[in-house]
């Protein structure tokens, strides 16, 4: 696979990505495309290196080799402020276990990539709440993340990913924690929020009927990516 | 290992019984816990050893007092009295000629054995010829020294053997005994004497002066009240793992009191680590007390020997302590197979028992105000009760002030944010890492404050005048006046020389009953002036002064032109006449000025002519000096031109500016012992802020992910450190200064606030916080790289 | 399941008797049904009908004549569509899949393929069923879950079977 230049029209890809975590290959020669309000699914059992392809793509671990493109701009080639800022800015996150500072209120969580990126308190906390009323969590606002159900933590994680409006989500296992009815709430929820702001998702999950939210799959096994769309 | 089996009922052999097992149990975790499980137990070894060595060193002190205090009490040679034996076999003529070098006292004496069976003082096998002399080790080698060359000049004997531990009540303690000759004239009942043996014959019960014993006290408090609570706050390293661990055996069936018993004896291997520690810390400290002088008090290090049961008590209580403190952080802790649950939310810190404390402390403290002056005692009971409530006053209202300034604390930018919203999810923590730092520095204050002003007062005579003189010379009736008044004023530096000559008219003979005595100052035209107001002065005059002191009516009465005078002889020593003066018709009446002494005087005042030639030896003779500080060593020099003028020639320094340098290492010395313990405090700090940080890796690097700039996180530690170390600090400087206000009233000094000091301790408190802060950031960084996210 | 397909993926490690081809069927999949004789003689005048095998030669003997078989380039090509073409995800469909999987790997073609194929149609109707299951009511909601978790099984059978394709390897071609 030579392929380096990212497909046309592509808001985020990867080619031929590898990276090694001392004696395991995560990633032996991935590659992936996003389009812009796309939602993908990426699939493959426990230790194929889906998460790494994830860390890659939002530019939180540098590859070891291969290339990422978002926008035109090759992630490898910025500083890690530069990422650090477009992480801030672009992209937004949603992890396992919702990852929610403990000792800051719900509300507080939410504004707080807003406030990231210099949004004045009051201003952010105004556009925290309403997110968290679109996921139906406003009730939750003065309460700390202990204090709330796994299902609504998630909740909260996804209006804390989406109050940025960023244009890539990327959702990490983001049910992994739930019971399903909880789990397909939350990703009702999301797939919604996400294609209302018009923003892109990454979501990375092992359950079938989690990626059956998505627009298509990708798979990945032994380090290596299968696009469905192009295998069909 | 046959413990493996002891899991399992067995019945035939004999079996230790469960706690004693669970406490090995704990203990073998203590120690296998790879690196980290080792350097908790280091930590707390380490802590624990501290305060044992501390505690033996406290517990050894009064024994060491009294060590000192029997040694000088035998080698006392009783000087006082109106009797003199007679001169015999047995007796030995002896003369006090201490004096002081550079500040240190210097004990010298000059002996005259008259007999083959004269007494000998402890430490002396023989006494050494007219000309030699006995040196302590700590002056042989001061002698031997660049230092000691103006001593030197002022000792002209031959040293020929050395003084013997017996005879010396310190390690550094400066005495001599020289070989003289001719003592016998110059007895005089206080300082040459003959003497038929050594030892107080009234011994005393020791009396330390109750300032230094105050000093003992809380400078003891004072460094083992942090001590203390790093032991708590040590054998708390790791709770959060240990308490894991311990609800993995509640899985495997450990019952709740079994797990507070491995808990325990986990706590129980790190003190009884420390007991090791602290015997080594103690063995090595008591060899260091032997090269140390406090207050230019020295000791011998096998002077300190705490008593037996101190010893064990320490080594008893220490561990026990640290099991119980173990046991108090558990009681909130229910230990489920399944976790730790704290239960509920801890009630809300009451206010009015903390505040309570440290008034207790000041209660306990108010009785002894002013005791320092009076001579009197200090109830040491009440001293360590009163300071170490003020202490724990400090730790107690500590996470109260935390607690109730954090949940006001207003979020601001994010980092800032980040540290309130932690601090105010557990105040408690951040408090009691705080706690040590605050309670050592309020401690290290107080002290600060209390040495600065005692210093102060010791380095300022209340009244004398020392713009007109800085010295004194008293000289024995031996030395003619005028030629020890030339001899000083060739010293270098010495501007001005006053000579005055002092003794008593009495209006009957001083043989028998005295009617009326009057005081007699003789001096020239220009020393006189220091005293009076002269209108005219030629040599011959005599003047006649009054008012000079309220309750003095004698001159008016006794001094009455034509009347018998008897001069009082016993300043010229034993076998001096009386001389017989009557007042002149001549004599003027003048008005009394403050002499350089700070006094009025009264009585007759004569030029030298107008003495009686008789009297000459009769009065005392005095010089005041005016010196010319920049001199360097001019003191010295003064001293040396007095040793050479008699022996006896006793010199007194007014301006105590020596004072102060004996003082300073003090200081330093506690500035180094608090650094240290703040620096031992650092320490456990940064183990919990490192362990805090480890158990937030997840968080940390997810915030990482979403972008949070490292500077930001970076800056949310510091605040989180800072805010609580600035409150506790706060908190420490108000406590300190309170308890250095007391302490100083209770000495009797005048209550002056060392900024220097508060700002020096408060400085390193937060020196440490930011070393502890940049030494958790590489940590930081690490734990922030994306790596975090990893582990599922 | 189509049993032309399987014969004659059978056929294209070589030429077979019909008998043969009967056996190794049996052998490889008939584990509880056998294939009648009967069964492969229509299927295999039918797919010479097709041209998709041609007769490699006939043994006379003392029972039925033996013709044997073997296939044609037409058939291979028609092996190969089939096993790119996914099943329609049913209830049991597990049996034609691991036909196609064990025959796949028999000729030496890549197996994961046909069960990623698999996956993504079984996707493509999950996405269907989910996307259903949001804008219906309750009644739609519990009958898309119904066929939503049998498709999940499925797929977890996919999965599983990935994971396990090295040693399904050896053990069909030993």
């Amino acid at each position: 696979m030579t392929a380096t230049a990212p497909p046309p029209g592509s808001l985020l890809a990867a080619a031929d990505l590898r990276k090694v975590y001392g004696p395991t290959t995560a990633l032996d020669g991935a590659a992936f495309s996003l389009h812009p309000g796309e939602i993908v699914a990426v699939m493959g059992p426990s230790g194929s290196g889906k998460s790494t392809l994830l860390h890659c793509l939002a530019g939180i671990v540098t590859p070891d080799s291969g290339t990422v493109t978002y926008d035109g701009r090759e992630l490898s080639a910025m500083t890690d402020a530069g990422r650090s800022a477009l992480r801030r800015s672009e992209f937004g996150f949603v992890f396992q276990f919702g990852r929610l500072v403990p000792e800051l209120t719900c509300v507080e969580n939410v504004a707080l990539p807003l406030r990231l990126n210099g949004t004045s308190r009051r201003e952010a906390e105004r556009a925290a709440l309403s997110w968290m009323e679109r996921l139906e969590v406003a009730d939750l606002g003065r309460k700390r993340p202990g204090e709330v159900s796994g299902g609504q933590g998630q909740r909260i994680a996804v209006a804390r990913a989406l109050a940025t409006r960023p244009r890539v989500l990327f959702a990490d296992e983001p049910t992994g924690a739930l019971d399903s009815l909880n789990g397909e709430r939350v990703m009702e929820l999301l797939t919604e929020a996400a294609r209302s702001a018009g923003a892109a998702v990454v979501l990375v999950t092992h359950e079938a009927r989690v990626a059956a939210y998505s627009d298509r799959e990708v798979v990945v096994r032994d380090g290596r990516s299968r696009d469905m769309e192009r295998l069909v | 290992m046959s413990a493996r089996r002891g899991h399992l009922p067995a019945r035939a052999e004999p079996r230790a019984p469960g706690w004693v097992r669970d406490l090995g149990m704990g203990a073998r975790f203590a120690v296998t816990g790879g690196r980290e499980g080792w350097i908790r137990v280091l930590l707390t070894a380490v802590g624990v050893g501290l305060g044992v060595a501390l505690l033996l060193l406290t517990a050894a002190i009064p024994s060491a007092l009294a060590a000192r205090h029997d040694r000088e009490q035998a080698r006392q040679d009783y000087t006082y009295g109106r009797t003199v034996p007679p001169k015999a076999a047995n007796t030995l003529m002896i003369a006090d000629v201490d004096t002081q070098y550079r500040g240190k006292d210097v004990r010298g004496r000059l002996v005259e054995p008259e007999g083959p069976r004269a007494p000998l003082p402890p430490g002396v096998r023989a006494y050494p010829a007219a000309g030699g002399m006995l040196v302590s080790p700590a002056l042989k080698a001061l002698l031997a020294s660049d230092e000691g060359t103006l001593l030197r000049e002022r000792l002209p004997y031959r040293v020929v053997g050395t003084i013997g531990e017996s005879g010396l009540i310190g390690s550094h303690e400066l005495s001599y005994y020289a070989g003289a000759r001719h003592l016998e004239p110059l007895i005089d009942g206080s300082t040459v004497a003959r003497i038929s043996s050594f030892g107080d014959p009234h011994p005393t019960s020791e009396h330390t002066d109750p300032v230094l014993v105050l000093l003992v006290l809380v400078v003891f408090v004072v460094l083992l009240m942090p001590v203390a609570v790093f032991i708590a706050a040590a054998v708390r390293f790791g709770g959060e793992r240990r308490d894991r661990r311990l609800a993995a055996l509640r899985l495997v069936g450990a019952d709740s009191r079994m797990t507070r018993r491995i808990a325990a004896g986990e706590a129980l291997a790190g003190a009884v680590l420390g007991l090791v520690l602290g015997a080594g810390f103690f063995l090595a400290g008591r060899q260091a007390a032997g090269s140390a002088e406090v207050l230019g008090v020295s000791v011998f290090p096998g002077y300190l020997t705490p008593a037996p049961p101190l010893v064990l008590l320490v080594a008893v209580a220490v561990p026990a302590a640290a099991v119980l403190v173990t046991l108090f952080a558990l009681r909130g802790v229910v230990i489920e197979p399944l976790g730790v649950v704290r239960t509920g939310r801890p009630a809300r810190r009451r206010l009015w028992w903390r505040l309570l404390l440290p008034p207790a402390g000041l209660a306990m403290l108010y009785p002894m105000i002013g005791q320092g002056h009076d001579e009197g005692n200090f109830n040491q009971y009440l001293v360590t009760g009163g300071v170490m409530l003020l202490l724990v006053g400090v730790t107690a209202l500590l996470p109260w002030v935390v607690e109730t300034v954090v949940a006001r604390l207003a979020p601001g930018g994010v980092a800032w944010q980040l540290a309130v919203r932690r601090l105010q999810l557990s105040s408690g923590t951040a408090a009691r890492m705080v706690n040590g730092i605050a309670v050592a520095v309020a401690g290290a204050i107080a002290l600060q404050m209390l040495f600065a002003g005692v210093e102060s007062d010791y380095s300022r005579p209340t009244h004398h005048d020392l713009t007109r003189a800085q010295m004194q010379v008293n000289l024995p009736p031996t030395v003619p006046v005028p030629d020890a008044a030339a001899h000083f004023a060739r010293t270098p530096g010495v501007r001005r020389v006053t000579a005055l000559s002092s003794g008593s008219l009495g209006t009957r003979s001083w043989r028998g009953d005295q009617d009326i005595a009057v005081e007699l100052t003789v001096g020239g035209c220009a020393s006189l002036r220091e005293l009076a107001a002269l209108p005219s002065c030629r040599d011959g005059d005599v003047f006649a002064l009054a008012g000079g002191d309220a309750s003095d009516d004698g001159t008016a009465r006794a001094v009455l032109p034509g009347r018998t005078l008897y001069v009082d002889p016993s300043p010229g020593g034993r076998h001096a006449r009386e001389a017989v003066w009557t007042v002149p018709r001549g004599v003027q009446p003048a008005r009394p000025v403050k002499d350089p002494t700070g006094m009025l005087r009264s009585g007759v005042l004569m030029t030298p002519r107008a003495l009686p030639a008789g009297a000459r030896t009769t009065v005392h003779g005095a010089v005041y000096l005016s010196l010319d500080p920049s001199v360097p060593d001019v003191t010295e020099r003064v001293r040396n031109t007095a040793a050479g003028l008699s022996p006896m020639a006793n010199p007194m320094q007014w301006a105590a500016t020596e004072h102060s340098r004996k003082f300073t290492s003090i200081r330093t010395g506690l500035f180094v012992g608090a650094a240290c313990v703040l620096a031992l405090i650092g320490a456990s700090l940064l183990v919990s802020q490192l362990e805090q940080l480890r158990e937030r890796r997840k968080l940390l690097s997810s915030l990482v992910a979403v972008g949070t700039r490292r500077r930001t996180l970076g800056l949310s530690v510091l605040w989180q450190t800072a805010v609580p170390v600035a409150l506790g600090l706060l908190l420490a400087s108000v406590v300190g200064l309170a308890l250095g206000a007391v302490l100083l009233r209770m000495t009797g000094a005048t209550v002056r606030v060392d900024w220097a000091s508060v700002l020096t301790m408060t400085g390193i408190g937060g020196a440490v916080v930011l070393v502890v802060t940049l030494l958790s950031l590489p940590p930081l960084l690490r734990l922030m790289r994306p790596d975090g996210l990893r582990t599922e | 399941m189509s049993i032309g397909h399987t014969l004659l993926g059978l056929l294209e490690s070589g030429p077979r008797h019909g008998y043969d081809l009967k056996r190794a069927f049996d052998e490889k999949f008939g584990h509880d049904r056998p294939l009648h004789y009967g069964q492969v003689y229509s299927t295999m005048s039918r797919l010479l009908k097709h041209g998709l095998v041609e007769v490699d030669g006939i043994e006379a003997g003392d029972g039925p004549e033996r013709k044997r078989y073997a296939i044609t380039e037409a058939g291979i090509t028609d092996v190969a569509q089939w096993l790119a073409t996914p099943e329609k995800p049913e209830p049991y469909l597990q049996s034609a899949l691991y036909t196609k999987v064990v025959l796949a790997l028999l000729t030496h073609r890549d197996a994961a393929d046909i069960l990623d194929i698999q996956r993504a149609e079984h996707l493509r109707s999950m996405r269907i069923l989910t996307d259903r299951k949001r804008r219906g009511d309750l009644a739609d909601q519990l009958i898309c879950d119904h066929a939503l978790f049998h498709l999940e099984a499925d797929l977890r059978w996919l999965e599983l079977t990935a994971a396990r394709l090295d040693r399904l390897r050896e053990a069909v071609t030993a």
